[in-house]
């Protein structure tokens, strides 16, 4: 399934500008990176594209139809979102928040099937947590949330998947195995991303946002140039293909968060 | 299966309860009586002892189970919906309410007789509720907002209790109107079985019916939305369900408090948060409770009689705290108390967790007393 958003903006009610003006289409099994400084519109994008919230100007589609005129249950039957936020206090199994994926799956009144209990334990073993479903929610770290997060949103069995910093908390080796996930499922995946080299690495098309527009949009070497890292992010960089081809981003140093564009005299 | 247990332990309570009271009556008599009364051919029991089965204790009883219930199940989705774990029926200012109008019924005389005190207390809460709403305005669907708004209405309608009895009152309209504020079922009838019959019967299945979402709920609105819930309409109907619910409760037997508050907590931990299981167990708990907390309310200083809240909350604290220092609401596993077995995960890190399944193990009833 394709998702896209045209123009689309969303505006404080002081009409202070969130986003404006995003254009952005991921194509069926593609893996879409939104990368951007701290307030660039990530995350207000990846609401929008989630149908959390309504954009003030343009539209969101979901193979080409306006996804506002599709049924709830229906949209959630191919759309799954990972938020970037997870309660902390909720009173709940692993096994109970991973089943939650299967509620677009049933009638509103029929019981947990044994398939959707076999999904979802599934979907905990890809992620590492096998037979963890009595386990409290309470008592998991943050990293294991987030892979309990990423379960419940797979078992939903999404043609298009959203996640907002998907990557937060996660130790580095299940960084690297969401992404080859996100790449080797056949679902759509539009992910806000801070690591700009697992994104360089891993995602067939970058969007580089700031201050709420699109900077450049394209593949990982077209949009990551070294020029376009400092510019954007404030940080030196070394950009280019490793030895198997993949576009690679090495970060050297950042400037200094208070410090003008440019030195003058005289300050010291 | 723990359903049908429950339910079993909720009829075999009621028919306990009906023969327990002041006059010495047998189940056979219970059971007379009730025959003679369904029309079939038995002789029923003398006048006296067939009114006080029939008209005093079946009532009282039913109605006990019928509020413990309700307000089990009340509690149980308003603490799903504002993901607040002290969320309970009273919570939107509807008892304050009851007791404003109740209270306005008894001292300044509008009206005579059990119809209008309770007329008073609905049309008091239904006004908290509407005040309460209006307090949170339009973004009143962020749960703290309404929660808030509910903690402000009732103050301002304790104060105005107050004030009235202050005011107005005599010594006797007092002591029935704190009587009614603690909560009693004295006032049971046949016609208030029925109106908390049905309308309990018709949120508990509206509630049950809404159990997929209040599962989503429990876990963030935004997911919610995401499994396909309009969060805002879902809201609406649920708040307003319960609200006319405790209105209508309330307005039977005055403010019981904890029911609503404690049993949610306690199903949950017996038989996990999914909803669909849970609101049925929470309301046939509930009504478990409730029907003997009112059997101790009225035969323990007999004939004197207790408020039925006091009972409930002397009876309820114990049991929340027992439960509560045993598993806490972020079971963090203590690992000096050993109460879980050390695992070892494939990767080969030891795991301090309990095995699965330790963390939220069902609480023994022995356990529980030990």
């Amino acid at each position: 399934m394709r998702i896209e958003a045209r123009d689309i903006g969303r505006r404080l009610r002081d009409a202070t500008p969130l986003l404006a003006e995003v254009t952005l289409t991921a194509p069926t099994g593609s893996t879409v990176g939104l990368l951007g400084p701290n307030g660039s519109g990530k995350s207000t994008l990846l609401r929008l594209l989630a149908g959390l919230d309504r954009p003030d100007d343009g539209r969101v589609l979901l193979d080409g139809a306006d996804r506002r005129v599709l049924p709830r249950r229906q949209v959630a039957r191919h759309v799954a979102v990972v938020s970037q936020h997870t309660p902390d206090d909720a009173d709940m199994t692993v096994g109970d928040v991973v089943l939650l994926g299967r509620i677009p799956h049933r009638a509103r009144l029929a019981p947990v099937t044994a398939d959707d209990l076999r999904r979802s334990a599934d979907a905990l073993d890809r992620a590492g947590l096998g037979g963890w479903e009595d386990r409290s929610w309470t008592s998991l770290s943050g990293g294991e949330r987030q892979r309990v997060a990423i379960a419940r949103a797979l078992v939903q069995e999404p043609d298009v998947l959203l996640l907002d910093e998907p990557t937060n908390h996660l130790d580095i080796r299940h960084r690297f195995a969401l992404l080859e996930d996100l790449t080797r499922l056949p679902v759509t995946a539009v992910a806000a991303l801070h690591d700009l080299d697992l994104a360089a690495q891993y995602c067939d098309e970058i969007v580089l946002l700031d201050a709420g527009r699109v900077v450049a949009c394209g593949p990982p070497a077209a949009v990551l140039t070294a020029d376009r890292v400092e510019r954007v992010f404030g940080v030196t960089a070394e950009v280019g293909p490793d030895v198997t081809g993949r576009h690679r981003v090495a970060l050297r140093a950042a400037r200094p968060l208070t410090a003008g564009p440019t030195k003058t005299a005289g300050t010291g | 299966m723990k359903a049908l247990v429950a339910a079993a332990v909720l009829v075999l309570s009621i028919a306990a309860a009906v023969t327990i009271g002041v006059a010495d009556l047998s189940a056979a008599d219970v059971l007379r009586t009730v025959a003679a009364h369904s029309g079939l051919p038995v002789a029923p029991l003398p006048p006296l002892a067939d009114s006080i089965v029939w008209d005093l204790r079946m009532p009282r009883v039913l109605l006990a189970a019928l509020v413990g219930a309700g307000l089990a199940v009340c509690g149980a989705v308003l603490q799903a919906l504002t993901r607040n774990p002290l969320a309970d029926p009273y919570l939107l200012g509807i008892s304050a309410g009851a007791s404003t109008g109740a209270v306005a019924v008894l001292v300044l005389g509008l009206g005579a007789g059990a119809v209008a005190l309770s007329t008073g207390a609905f049309a008091g809460s239904v006004a908290a509720f509407a005040v309460a709403l209006l307090l949170a305005g339009r973004r009143w669907t962020q749960p703290s907002r309404i929660l808030l708004a509910g903690v402000a209405t009732a103050q301002l309608f304790s104060a105005v209790t107050s004030l009235t009895m202050v005011a107005a009152a005599s010594p006797d309209s007092t002591r029935s109107t704190l009587f009614w504020l603690l909560g009693s079922l004295t006032a049971a009838s046949w016609q208030s079985v029925a109106l908390c019959g049905a309308a309990g019967g018709v949120v508990l299945l509206v509630c049950w019916a809404s159990a997929p979402a209040l599962d989503a709920f429990s876990f963030g609105a935004d997911v919610a939305e995401s499994l396909g819930f309009a969060p805002g309409r879902v809201r609406a109907l649920l708040f307003a369900a319960t609200a006319l619910l405790a209105a209508v409760l309330v307005a039977a037997s005055g403010a019981i408090g904890f029911v609503g508050l404690t049993v949610p907590h306690l199903v949950r931990r017996l038989t996990g948060a999914r909803h669909r299981t849970l609101l049925p167990l929470t309301a046939l708990a509930g009504a478990i409770l409730l029907v003997w907390a009112d059997t101790l309310a009225r035969t323990a200083f007999a004939p004197q009689e207790l408020p039925v809240g006091v009972v409930t909350a002397l009876l309820g604290v114990p049991v929340f705290a027992l439960i509560f220092r045993g598993h806490g609401f972020h079971p963090e596993p203590p690992p000096s108390r050993g109460r879980g077995r050390t695992v070892r995960d494939p990767a080969g890190k030891t795991s301090g967790y309990p095995q699965s399944g330790a963390v939220h193990r069902p609480v023994s009833e022995s356990e529980l007393l030990r």
